[in-house]
């Protein structure tokens, strides 16, 4: 009994050591770094920015329309004359908590079913993977689209969707990485001592493509901001007045000529937190020895 | 060789035929149906019951499914939510108008993104590879909305050399659109050249390191005649894939980009149509979007068969 509880914790604890050590690694490289910090900013701005911001973020002042940055509204007012600062801090909160809660799902059910596919092969495997081929030649944006315009209930059936949708090319990724495992030797091994199958994905299969898994998870982090900010640009994400980034590009593009503020404030903060995921997922692919341009998808 | 690759057609042809079924369960998953999901609140008697029967809705699932693939394999893609247009012929224009954006795109970015990538593989890790390789992940990242709009802001508005947005009616001739979709063409091409660059770095790093280059070195050939002779005809092959992957994206899923630049292809007839919620519409170009897609790049595994001798031989690459 004790002897149980022992191995299992050392297996925790050696298994938490090794994370932080490519985490380590990861904020030794210099992109590592940048990434990390870019992302680390945004989170803890998105956190406190209702405590911080100078202004209600919805506030309307018909005085103060497309006024100026100046030291009373530090990146001028938009077009109803709301803050622009104020709602640039908040503008990040509803990505990053639809995609925050997204992402793990996603790579939750692609990653185990990507690993029991890769496992068990035969033709329950061909089936959902020619399924995982059609469903992945459907023009980008699209599905999305439609499951939120049609039954446009918000931000809950938003995070399933984009669950679901992005745990698809998660299945393609886990289950190559999963069956070139499942042909090594202790695999065999497993096997022969008589093993489970769900024993063997999650003793053998699970700890040896958790790479491939977190470095994939990474990246669809960083596409599912991508498309969670694209459709609110489209005005199918965040019901106005609520302020996200994609939404106030689209309405302050317009007055773009006279209020250039508008639209550079919201671009900058979503540029960086993108380009901050993707700094981190590039050190961490590299950090664990991943090279993520040879799996380049556009 | 001749097996391989009827064996990919068959596949090929399967996965057609799933993506138009999927789509269709998909729309049909959804809840309500195209007539309840257009009318919206006005969904009741008579007016539903019309827009049911001019559509045929009121037949099984799987005759409505058939009727619709029988008629998509003749290249009718039936008729949008009001019954009356066309969705064939509208999506033809549409379509033209898409070949011409992805036709500017391609001409600049492809070549210029093999240029870049053979220079970021050679020079790996030093400053021309730092340089175009940071360049790219902006170029990656960014939103194409943002980077449109950095366009716009200083090309259109501060300098005043491009125009903002296209003015010109969708079945205008292909010479009307210039120079109006030179900004869209842009952008598209910052993203892809990125995108090809980074693939065409890695495989020219890789085949750098081979053992025929460094047998080529031993034997005393001149660097550039084993990087123009030996290396490079290996290293750009794969790239056919990312190139495939970048035409199929170019002809369907520029929706952000069109939208951005007002520009009449077939992104904005898609958001047009969610926007219309014409789902007959919104599944006609899904389909036809996917089955571009898929033809690309089952072309493009083909000629990575032929010009490849050793993938002649070696079945089932995925």
């Amino acid at each position: 009994m004790t002897d149980a509880s022992y191995t299992t914790e050392t297996a925790e604890t050696s298994f938490l050591r090794r994370w932080m050590r490519v985490l380590g690694s990861v904020a030794q490289r210099p992109s590592g770094a940048i990434g990390l910090t870019l992302v680390a900013v945004h989170i803890i701005v998105a956190i406190i920015s209702p405590w911080i911001v100078p202004y209600d973020t919805v506030a309307l002042s018909a005085d103060e329309i497309l006024a100026p940055p100046s030291s009373i509204h530090l990146l001028g007012t938009d077009s109803l004359g709301r803050d622009v600062f104020s709602r640039v801090l908040e503008g990040g909160r509803q990505a990053l908590i639809v995609c925050g809660i997204a992402t793990p799902l996603s790579m939750l059910w692609g990653g185990l079913l990507g690993i029991y596919l890769g496992l068990r092969g035969g033709w329950l495997d061909d089936i959902v993977m020619r399924l995982v081929d059609a469903v992945l030649s459907l023009p980008g944006i699209l599905p999305l689209m439609v499951v939120v315009v049609i039954i446009d209930g918000g931000n809950l059936v938003l995070t399933i969707t984009l669950a679901v949708l992005f745990g698809i090319p998660v299945i393609r990724v886990v289950r190559a990485a999963a069956q070139a495992v499942a042909a090594r030797d202790f695999v065999l091994a497993a096997r022969a001592r008589g093993h489970s199958r769900r024993n063997i994905m999650w003793r053998e299969l699970l700890p040896n493509v958790l790479d491939v898994l977190m470095v994939e998870g990474a990246m669809r982090l960083s596409w599912m901001l991508l498309s969670f900010s694209a459709l609110s640009f489209l005005g199918y994400g965040v019901a106005p007045p609520t302020p996200d980034w994609g939404q106030d590009i689209s309405e302050a593009r317009v007055f773009m000529s006279l209020a250039p503020w508008g639209v550079l404030g919201p671009m900058f903060a979503l540029s960086t937190l993108i380009i901050g995921v993707n700094l981190t997922a590039d050190a961490l692919a590299k950090a664990l020895g991943l090279d993520r341009a040879q799996r380049a998808v556009v | 060789m001749f097996e391989l690759i009827v064996k990919r057609l068959f596949l090929g042809l399967v996965t057609v035929w799933l993506v138009s079924v999927v789509i269709f369960l998909g729309i049909e998953a959804l809840p309500g149906d195209a007539c309840t999901a257009h009318l919206e609140r006005d969904a009741q008697g008579e007016l539903l019951e019309n827009c049911r029967e001019k559509l045929g809705l009121e037949k099984p699932a799987f005759a409505r499914y058939m009727d619709w693939a029988s008629a998509a394999i003749t290249g009718d893609l039936g008729v949008s939510i009001d019954g009356q247009t066309k969705i064939t012929s509208e999506v033809a224009l549409r379509v033209k108008n898409s070949i011409l954006l992805a036709a500017g795109a391609l001409s600049v970015g492809v070549p210029l993104a093999v240029f870049l990538g053979v220079i970021a593989g050679l020079w790996r890790d030093r400053f021309p590879d730092l340089f175009i390789s940071t360049a790219a992940i902006f170029a990656m990242t960014i939103p194409e909305f943002v980077s449109a709009t950095i366009l716009v802001l200083i090309f259109s508005i501060w300098l005043g050399w491009l125009p903002a947005v296209v003015l010109t009616p969708a079945d205008a001739p292909a010479l009307e659109f210039f120079p109006e979709f030179v900004p869209a063409t842009i952008v598209l091409t910052l993203v892809m050249v990125a995108h090809i660059m980074r693939m065409v770095r890695s495989s020219v790093i890789e085949v750098m390191a081979g053992e025929f280059v460094q047998m080529a070195t031993l034997k005393g050939v001149p660097y550039w005649r084993i990087v123009v002779r030996h290396a490079l005809p290996s290293a750009l092959l794969p790239a056919i894939n990312v190139v495939a992957l970048t035409v199929a994206w170019l002809l369907g899923g520029v929706v952000v980009v069109e939208v951005v630049f007002n520009y009449p292809g077939l992104g904005r007839m898609m958001i047009d149509a969610i926007s219309d919620r014409d789902l007959p519409v919104v599944q006609a170009i899904t389909l036809l979007v996917a089955a571009t897609y898929v033809v690309i790049n089952l072309a493009a595994d083909m000629a990575g068969i032929l010009l490849n001798p050793r993938l002649r031989t070696q079945l089932g690459r995925r």
